[in-house]
């Protein structure tokens, strides 16, 4: 469960402050980064991730680009969360938080500040925007599993 | 003056009871598309229940009736636009006709280091076939500079085009700002430099009257489902010679003459040698439908309804001092904008959970947002239906634009 009390107020406002205040957009400086692009058909999102692991864990997530609220919010919170997790974790947090999004059945223990997206779904435009960070932290940490790092 | 309340009892996406989110549903994006009023769904349901058949070769009465019928489409387009049945060419809609112009003409007469001029307010269906064209034979597209709030002037024309210059495409009306460019006096600079000007009507055909012959521009594109008619379909009009002198850049049964084995082909005379395969026939009955619905409204009453709901939006949108408006001076009924503090999209999700259905984004005009200096932009955009409450709804979300996360509350 999140360690914070759920209501709606609190969900604004870590949103905005995520959205205001991104602790992890940029272009990292250090050595050791993969790189993707994820943009959106359908909105203006276009953001770059960087994401550097070692012995099967998240040493450091980031992002740089342009992009709505719920999509510099998303990511912002998802490179947030993965850092420190090793590969299993972070993935099982990253398939629990689309469960979300998609509306199914979901474990909300693993997802902490993520469930202020709970609602989300409603606004079927912005579903993409929702998960375009996760979508892609997903598919670099799955590629890293898959070569051996 | 039109009766905008009386009118909207014509389209059933009005008078249905639509909801989104919940909310009655508040159409503010006509620049993307329109409603159908009943008699456009009429006529396209009658073809199939009544009228089927395709056309070419009538040797059979409703074949022939078609055939009447297609005819009778090309005479309503041309006296929308003041042009000869024999100068209206039936596509798929502006964008096709675009293409045509760009593959049937241009590929074939442009050489290397010619010039398309083009402006930075362009759709992408009026750039990237041009790229194309460019890659094809080694021409080079030119950005015509537009005045500090957007427009296309004579003068900047005059200061850009050379004598390499051979092609002029511009949008009558920009999609994204709405200003009304002055293509007669443009056609005329094109001319005096033997350039041909190519023009996109999408966002102008639906709502004033144009007079190809009076403006004496060389092709003229537009879209059906812009103007009240189906999606699907839409008109290349081009000068008669021009359109001879043009290939069809599609061939197929309906547009030859003969061919044999050793292959050889000849083609039949425009239009028709552009409409190769069977024609969108319910789609030009709509359309044929829809041109005289609106014919029968009026373009000028339409044209004065929407300048009257352009300058009370802004003077509304403006009293909330909650918005940036764009376009403020611009001619059309469009209305381009940003609420304060607040990103593109996140707007438009918030006017989404309204019922107001308004386009975010930079409307496939992507060049634009460098010159307006904003990655995204909100647009509502009206047409003879939208009323003043419409408008009002509006003007009400913004003033409570502050609170846009609601939408996922």
């Amino acid at each position: 469960m999140p360690t914070f009390e759920l209501n709606p107020q609190m969900m604004r406002e870590i949103i905005m402050d995520h959205y205001s205040n991104p602790r992890h957009k940029g272009v990292p400086t250090g050595e050791g980064y993969t790189k993707t692009h994820s943009s959106a058909v359908n909105c203006i999102d276009d953001i770059d991730i960087y994401l550097k692991s070692s012995n099967g864990k998240v040493v450091d997530a980031m992002w740089e680009g342009t992009a709505c609220t719920i999509s510099t919010a998303s990511t912002d919170i998802v490179c947030e969360q993965c850092i420190g997790k090793d590969y299993k974790d972070s993935l099982y947090m990253i398939e629990q938080y689309l469960k979300m999004i998609d509306e199914k059945e979901y474990d909300d223990s693993v997802l902490d500040e993520a469930i202020v997206f709970m609602n989300t779904g409603k606004q079927a435009a912005r579903i993409h925007c929702a998960t375009m960070g996760w979508t892609a932290i997903k598919e670099m940490l799955e590629a890293e599993e898959k070569k051996g790092n | 003056m039109i009766d905008s309340k009386l009118l909207r009892n014509d389209f059933p996406m009005l008078t249905n009871g639509i909801k989104m989110q919940g909310k009655p549903l508040v159409w503010l994006d006509n620049a993307s598309t329109t409603f159908k009023p009943l008699c456009v769904l009429e006529a396209v349901s009658k073809y199939y229940t009544h009228e089927t058949s395709n056309s070419h070769r009538g040797d059979y009465d409703l074949c022939f009736n078609m055939d009447t019928k297609i005819m009778e489409a090309r005479k309503t387009l041309a006296s929308l636009l003041n042009a000869e049945p024999k100068e209206i060419v039936f596509t798929a809609g502006t964008t096709m006709s675009i293409n045509q112009v760009a593959f049937g003409y241009a590929a074939k007469y442009l050489k290397e280091g010619d010039e398309i001029l083009l402006t930075e307010a362009e759709h992408a269906s009026n750039v990237l076939p041009w790229y194309k064209v460019c890659e094809m034979t080694g021409a080079v597209t030119r950005f015509i500079p537009l005045t500090k709030e957007g427009r296309l002037t004579a003068e900047n024309l005059e200061k850009t085009i050379s004598s390499k210059t051979k092609i002029i495409a511009v949008a009558q009306v920009t999609n994204v700002l709405g200003y009304v460019t002055p293509i007669k006096e443009l056609a005329a600079i094109a001319h005096k430099h033997g350039a041909i000007i190519v023009v996109d009507g999408a966002q102008s055909v639906p709502h004033m009257k144009i007079d190809v012959k009076d403006l004496d521009c060389d092709f003229l594109s537009m879209s059906g489902h812009k103007m009240c008619g189906p999606t699907g379909v839409g008109v290349l009009y081009g000068k008669f010679d021009l359109l001879q002198k043009t290939d069809p850049f599609m061939t197929g049964g309906g547009m030859n003459a003969k061919f044999n084995m050793c292959g050889e082909a000849s083609y039949l005379e425009a239009p028709v040698k552009f409409e190769a395969g069977t024609l969108n026939l319910e789609g030009i009955i709509g359309l044929d439908a829809a041109v005289k619905y609106i014919m029968n409204i009026g373009l000028d009453n339409i044209n004065e309804h929407e300048k009257a709901l352009k300058k009370y939006a802004v003077e509304q949108l403006e009293k909330t001092g909650n918005v940036t408006i764009y376009n403020a001076d611009s001619e059309a009924g469009i209305v381009t904008f940003n609420i304060k503090d607040v990103f593109a999209q996140d707007a438009a999700t918030f006017l989404n959970s309204k019922g107001i259905a308004c386009r975010s984004g930079n409307h496939c005009a992507k060049i634009l947002n460098d010159f307006l200096g904003t990655p995204a932009t909100v647009r509502a955009s009206f047409y003879f239906y939208t009323t003043k409450e419409d408008i009002d709804a509006l003007v009400d979300a913004v003033k409570h634009g502050k609170e846009f996360l609601d939408a996922y509350f």
